[in-house]
C-alpha cells in the first residue's frame, strides 16, 4: 500500500516542478521586488545570500519568493476544496446549482483578492501548460469514465450530433458574428472572417456533463444520458482541432489570401487530425491492455503503466499534430475494458480515483484562472459583439439540436423526443476549455483578443449560472410523472414493487443491441482479443474472490449488529396484537410513510449514473450486498435445516422448535416460510403439519385447510416404499421444492448443474426412495445423492 | 422484413404467439435470440437455475418472486410460449388496439387488469386470490432494509392491509389491490419501452 501511495505522487509534484521551473524563470521578470538575486536556481540561493553583505545571520527570515508558485497553486486548490465540501454539506445546493457555479464564484473570490491586494498573480497558465498539462487529465478522465456499450450502441447519433452540431455552431456563429461585425456602427470592422471563425470555434466548446449532476434525480433515460456524455466527450477535442486549424490558416494568411484550396486542405486536414488521432490512442489503448497482462506481480505499477500510456498517447498524438485530445480519449476507451478486468482491485480503485482527482485538479486551477482574470483591468468591452455573442450561441445551439436530431430521428428505433431535444439543447453550458481557447489566443495575431476574452466570460458566466440553476426546475418540470402530492403507503410500497418488477423484467430480456456490428465486435473480441490481452486463469476466480472478500466483510457486519440472526424476532408479544385493528394517528401513518420510504431498497438504476466531480458514493453498491447476504442467509437457513450432515442435530432441534410452535404463532420470516414448506414436506410425524402461513385472519384457517389439502398427497407419497412412478413423480416434487427452496446467490453454475443432473439422470430406485422417506422425519433433505453432491459443493462455498 | 420472417420461421408455433401476447414479430425474434442465450444448455426451455444467473435479478429484492411467476403452477421448465407469455405482461398499452379491441375476446395480456394481476400474483403466494396480513408482511420484509425493526414493519403491513381492505376481512382481495391503486398509472410504471 505504501508503494502505491508513492504511485499518485510522482506526477503530481512532477507537474509542480515543471511550473515551478517555468514559472520560477517568469516571475523572477516579473517580481522586481525584493531580491535581486535569481530564484529559481535554489542551490544559487545560498551562494548569493552569501554574497550579499549581510549585517547578521537571520535567525528568522521569510523568503516568500522561493515558494510563491507552488504555495499559491496550492492556497487555490485547497480552497477549492473546502469550497466543495461546504457544498455538499448542504443539502439543498448540489440539487440547485452545477458545481461550476462553486468553482467560478471561489475563482472570481480569489481574483478579487489578487486584484484587491495588487498581486502579481502566479502565471499558471500559459499555451503549452494548458495543452500539455492541464488539458489531458480532463480529456482523459471523460472518455475512461464513459460507459462503452451504450456508448457503441449509439455511436451513430453521437457522432453525427456531437461532429456535426459542433462544426455548424463554430460556423453558424463565426458566419453570424462576420455579418454583424460588417455593420459599421458597432466598430468592430477589423475583426475579419478569420477571427470570427475562430472565435465560433472556441465559443462552441460546451461543457454539458456539469449541468448533469443538477437533474439527475430525474431520471433522465439511458439515451439522452449518453447523448449529453458522448457530445461532452467528442466536443472538446472538435473544437481544439478546429481551432489549430484555424489558428494555422491565421499564421498562413494574414493578408485573408485564401483559396479553395486551402480550405479543402483545411477539410482534409481536420478529417486525417480527427482520425489519426483516434487511430494513435486506439493501439496505444491496446498496447496498454497488453502490459497489464503480466503485472500480477507488482500491481503497484498498474496505476503507473494506466496513466503513462494514456499521456504518451496525447504526446505522440501531438507531435504529428494530431489530435491529442481524440487520442487519450480513444486510448482511454479501449483500455478501460482489458484492464479492469486486468488489474488488482486496489489498483483498479486508484486509478479511478487518482484520475477523479487529475481532473478535478486541472479543472480547478483554470476555474481560478478564469475568475483572476475577470477581475482585472484586461477587458474591453463591446455591448454589440458580447451580445450578440450570447444570442447566436443560443440560437444556433436550438437550430443544431432541433434540425440534427429530426434527421436523425429519422433513422432511430426509439426517437428522442422534443422533450429530450429541450434538454439537450438547454444543457449547452460552457466551461473551462472555452475560457482557455480564449485566453490563450496569440495576441499578435488577434488584436482585439480581450474583447473575445469578455465576450467568452460572459457567455461562461450566462451559461453556468443562469441555465445551469434552471435547468434543474426546467427538467422537473418538464418530467411530468412526478406529482408530489402525498401517496397512501399503499401506492408507495405497491409502485416500488412495480419498480423493482419491472427492473427485474428489464434484466430477464437483457439488453437489445440493434447492431450486427457489434455482435461481431464481441465474437471478434472474444476469440481474439480477449486472448491476447487478458491474464490466464483469471476473471472468474478473482471476481469471485473478491465478492466473496467484500460479502463476508458485510455478513459479519450483519451478523454483529444482530440482524441476521433468525430468532431475534420476539414472538410472544405479538400475539395480543394479532386481532386488533389498531387505530393509528396520523402521525403514525405519517411516521410510517417515512419508514417506508427512506428504507425501501432503491431500485437498480439501470440507467448511468455520472458525476463529473466525484464518485458516486457506494450505497448501491452496499443495498446490493445487503439483499445479496439476506438471501444467501435464506438459503443457507433453509438449508441447514435440511441437513443430516454436520449442521443434522442443530437443524433438527430448529425443526422441532418450528413444528411445536402453537397455532396462533405467527411466521416470523419469509424464509421460515420456506422452512414451513419443507417441514410441510416430510412431516409425517408431526401433529401441525401445516405451519401456521397466516394466522390472524379468520380465514386463515381456510387457508391452512387448502394448504394442508396440498400437502397431504406429497405426504402419502413419502410413506414407504413406492413404484417406480411415483418415485419419479417424487422426485419431480423433491426437485420443486428444492428449486424453490434454493436461492443461491451467484455462481451456482457448477453447484446446480451437478444436481440437476443427478436428478435428471436418476430416477431414483425404489430402495432409495424408501430410504429417502425414512430419512425425512427429521430433516427433508430429498435424496441422498443431493445431500451427497450437496454438502461438498457447499463446503466448497 | 423478408429475411425477418424467414428467420422468425424457426420460432415454434410463432403466429399462435403472436395472436396471443401481441408482440411483432421483430420483438418475438429478439425475444427468442435472448431465450436461446438465457439457455445456456440449450436445452430447448429455461429452468430456474437459468434464470437465477442473470446476475441483475440476484440484486433485485424481489429476484425470487419475479423468477417464481415465470414458473407458475410450480411447473420446472419453461418453454418459449410460456417465456413469452409473461413477458407479454408488459408490453406498452397501444392506444389503437384498445380501440379497436373486440370486446368478445379475452383481453390482451398488457391490459392494465392483466398487468394488475400480475403485481397482485407477486404477493399472493398462496394463490388464494388474497393478499393476506403475514404475505404483505412478507413482501414488505423483502423490500425493506435491515434498519427497520420487526415491529414497525408488522405496523406497516397492518396499516396497509387496513388502508385497502374494504370488506373487513382482514385480507386484500384483487379488487381492492386494484381500487387502492386506480389513481396510478398502471400502464405506464409496467411497461418496458423495448417490448413493443
Amino acid at each position: 500500500m505504501g508503494l502505491q501511495m508513492l504511485v499518485p505522487f510522482g506526477p503530481w509534484s512532477w507537474l509542480f516542478f515543471l511550473v515551478a521551473l517555468k514559472c520560477g524563470g517568469a516571475s523572477s521578470d516579473l517580481n522586481e521586488s525584493t531580491n535581486a538575486s535569481p530564484q529559481h536556481e535554489p542551490d544559487v540561493r545560498f551562494a548569493a545570500a552569501g554574497s550579499e553583505p549581510a549585517e547578521t545571520v537571520s535567525v528568522f527570515a521569510l523568503d516568500y519568493d522561493y515558494v510563491q508558485i507552488p504555495y499559491e497553486v496550492t492556497l487555490w486548490i485547497l480552497l477549492a476544496s473546502l469550497a466543495k465540501i461546504g457544498f455538499h454539506l448542504s443539502h439543498r445546493l448540489p440539487g440547485l446549482m452545477p458545481e461550476s457555479c462553486l468553482l467560478i464564484l471561489v475563482g472570481a473570490l480569489v481574483g478579487a483578492i489578487i486584484f484587491g491586494t495588487d498581486h502579481k498573480s502566479p502565471p499558471v497558465m500559459d499555451s503549452s501548460i494548458y495543452f500539455l498539462y492541464l488539458l489531458p487529465p480532463i480529456v482523459l478522465e471523460g472518455g475512461y469514465f464513459m460507459p462503452t456499450r451504450p456508448f457503441f450502441e449509439n455511436i451513430g447519433s453521437i457522432l453525427w450530433w456531437a461532429g456535426l452540431g459542433a462544426l455548424i455552431n463554430a460556423f453558424g456563429i463565426g458566419l453570424s458574428l462576420y455579418l454583424v461585425c460588417q455593420v459599421q456602427a458597432f466598430g468592430l470592422s477589423d475583426v475579419n472572417l478569420l477571427h470570427n471563425l475562430l472565435f465560433g470555434s472556441l465559443i462552441s466548446a460546451v461543457d454539458p456533463v456539469a449541468v448533469l449532476a443538477v437533474f439527475e434525480e430525474a431520471r433522465v433515460n439511458q439515451q439522452l444520458y449518453m447523448m449529453i456524455f458522448g457530445e461532452a466527450l467528442l466536443n472538446d477535442g472538435i473544437s481544439v482541432v478546429l481551432y489549430n486549424i484555424l489558428i494555422a490558416f491565421t499564421k498562413m494568411h494574414k493578408f485573408e489570401d485564401i483559396e479553395p484550396v486551402d480550405i479543402l486542405a483545411g477539410c482534409a486536414r481536420f478529417i486525417i487530425v480527427g482520425c489519426g488521432g483516434v487511430f494513435f490512442g486506439v493501439i496505444f489503448g491496446f498496447i496498454s491492455a497488453f502490459i497489464t497482462r503480466f503485472t500480477q506481480n507488482i500491481s503497484a505499477i498498474e496505476p503507473l503503466i494506466v496513466f503513462m500510456f494514456s499521456y504518451l498517447s496525447y504526446l505522440v498524438a501531438e507531435t504529428l499534430y494530431l489530435s491529442g485530445i481524440l487520442a487519450i480519449t480513444a486510448c482511454a476507451v479501449t483500455m478501460k475494458k482489458y484492464v479492469e478486468e486486468n488489474v488488482s482491485q486496489t489498483s483498479y480503485t486508484t486509478i479511478k480515483y487518482f484520475m477523479k482527482m487529475l481532473s478535478s485538479v486541472s479543472e480547478t486551477l483554470i476555474f481560478m484562472f478564469m475568475g483572476v482574470s475577470t477581475v482585472g483591468k484586461n477587458h474591453e468591452w463591446n455591448w454589440a459583439f458580447v451580445c450578440f455573442t450570447l444570442a447566436f450561441c443560443q440560437i444556433w445551439r436550438a437550430i443544431s439540436v432541433f434540425a440534427l436530431f429530426y434527421i436523425s430521428n429519422q433513422f432511430r428505433t426509439f426517437p428522442f423526443s422534443i422533450k429530450d431535444q429541450c434538454i439537450i439543447f438547454y444543457s449547452g453550458v460552457r466551461g473551462a476549455g472555452s475560457f482557455s481557447l480564449a485566453f490563450l489566443l496569440p495576441l499578435s495575431l488577434f488584436p482585439r483578443k480581450k474583447m473575445f476574452v469578455t465576450a467568452t466570460l460572459v457567455v461562461i458566466y450566462f451559461t453556468v449560472f443562469i441555465q445551469g440553476i434552471t435547468i434543474g426546475p426546467l427538467v422537473r418540470y418538464l418530467d411530468v410523472r412526478k406529482t408530489n402530492k402525498k401517496e397512501s403507503i399503499n401506492e408507495e410500497l405497491h409502485t416500488r414493487l412495480m419498480d423493482h418488477l419491472k427492473a427485474g423484467i428489464e434484466d430477464v430480456c437483457g439488453q437489445w443491441s440493434h447492431y450486427q456490428v457489434r455482435d461481431k465486435f464481441k465474437k471478434f473480441d472474444h476469440k481474439y482479443l480477449r486472448k491476447i490481452l487478458i491474464r490466464e486463469n483469471l476473471p472468474k476466480s478473482s471476481i469471485v474472490s473478491l465478492y466473496k472478500k467484500l460479502e463476508m466483510k458485510q455478513a459479519i457486519e450483519m451478523a454483529e449488529t444482530g440482524i441476521l440472526s433468525s430468532t431475534a424476532f420476539s414472538m410472544p408479544h405479538q400475539a395480543q396484537r394479532i386481532q386488533e385493528t389498531k387505530r393509528l394517528s396520523p402521525e403514525d401513518v405519517e411516521s410510517m410513510r417515512d419508514i417506508l420510504t427512506h428504507n425501501m431498497y432503491q431500485v437498480r438504476q439501470r440507467t448511468l449514473s455520472y458525476n463529473k466531480y466525484n464518485l458516486k458514493p457506494q450505497t448501491s453498491e452496499k443495498q446490493a450486498k445487503e439483499i445479496l447476504i439476506r438471501r444467501q442467509n435464506t438459503f443457507r437457513e433453509s438449508a441447514r435445516k435440511g441437513h443430516s450432515l454436520p449442521w443434522g442435530k442443530p437443524a433438527g432441534t430448529r425443526n422441532i422448535r418450528y413444528l411445536s410452535f402453537p397455532y396462533s404463532r405467527p411466521q416470523p420470516a419469509g424464509r421460515d416460510v420456506r422452512v414451513a414448506e419443507f417441514t410441510d414436506h416430510d412431516g409425517s410425524d408431526a401433529e401441525v403439519p401445516t405451519i401456521m402461513f397466516n394466522t390472524h385472519s379468520p380465514t386463515g384457517s381456510l387457508q391452512e385447510g387448502q394448504r394442508t389439502q396440498e400437502i397431504i398427497p406429497m405426504k402419502n407419497l413419502h410413506r414407504g416404499g413406492k413404484p417406480a412412478h411415483l418415485g419419479y413423480q417424487r422426485n419431480r416434487a423433491q426437485e420443486e421444492q428444492l428449486g424453490g427452496g434454493r436461492r443461491v446467490v451467484l455462481r451456482p453454475k457448477p453447484l446446480f448443474h451437478a444436481v440437476d443432473e443427478d436428478f435428471e439422470s436418476g430416477e431414483e430406485s425404489e430402495e432409495e426412495a424408501s430410504a429417502i422417506g425414512s430419512r425425512w422425519s427429521a430433516e427433508h433433505r430429498p435424496g441422498r445423492d443431493l445431500q451427497g453432491s450437496h454438502s461438498p459443493l457447499l463446503q466448497s462455498k | 422484413m423478408g429475411s425477418c420472417s424467414s428467420r422468425a420461421a424457426r420460432i415454434p408455433d410463432v403466429d399462435s404467439i403472436q395472436r396471443e401476447t401481441g408482440f411483432s414479430q421483430a420483438s418475438l425474434l429478439r425475444l427468442y435470440h435472448r431465450f436461446r442465450a438465457l439457455d445456456k444448455n440449450e436445452k430447448g426451455y429455461l429452468s430456474r437455475v437459468d434464470l437465477q444467473e442473470i446476475g441483475a435479478l440476484a440484486v433485485n429484492p424481489l429476484g425470487d418472486r419475479i423468477i417464481d411467476s415465470f414458473f407458475p403452477d410450480g411447473s420446472l421448465q419453461l418453454d418459449f410460449p410460456g417465456f413469452v407469455r409473461v413477458l407479454a405482461h408488459f408490453r406498452p398499452v397501444d392506444v389503437e388496439d384498445l380501440r379497436n379491441r373486440d370486446p368478445q375476446e379475452p383481453e390482451p395480456l398488457n391490459s392494465r387488469m392483466n398487468k394488475l394481476r400480475f403485481a397482485f400474483q407477486l404477493y399472493d403466494l398462496d394463490r388464494d386470490g388474497k393478499i393476506s396480513r403475514h404475505e404483505m408482511l412478507q413482501v414488505l420484509r423483502l423490500m425493506v432494509g435491515v434498519q427497520v425493526t420487526e415491529e414497525q414493519l408488522e405496523s406497516i403491513a397492518d396499516r396497509t392491509v387496513q388502508e385497502a381492505d374494504e370488506d373487513g376481512d382482514g385480507a386484500v382481495s384483487f379488487l381492492e389491490f386494484a381500487k387502492s391503486l386506480e389513481k396510478m398509472n398502471i400502464e405506464q410504471k409496467m411497461s418496458i419501452r423495448i417490448l413493443k
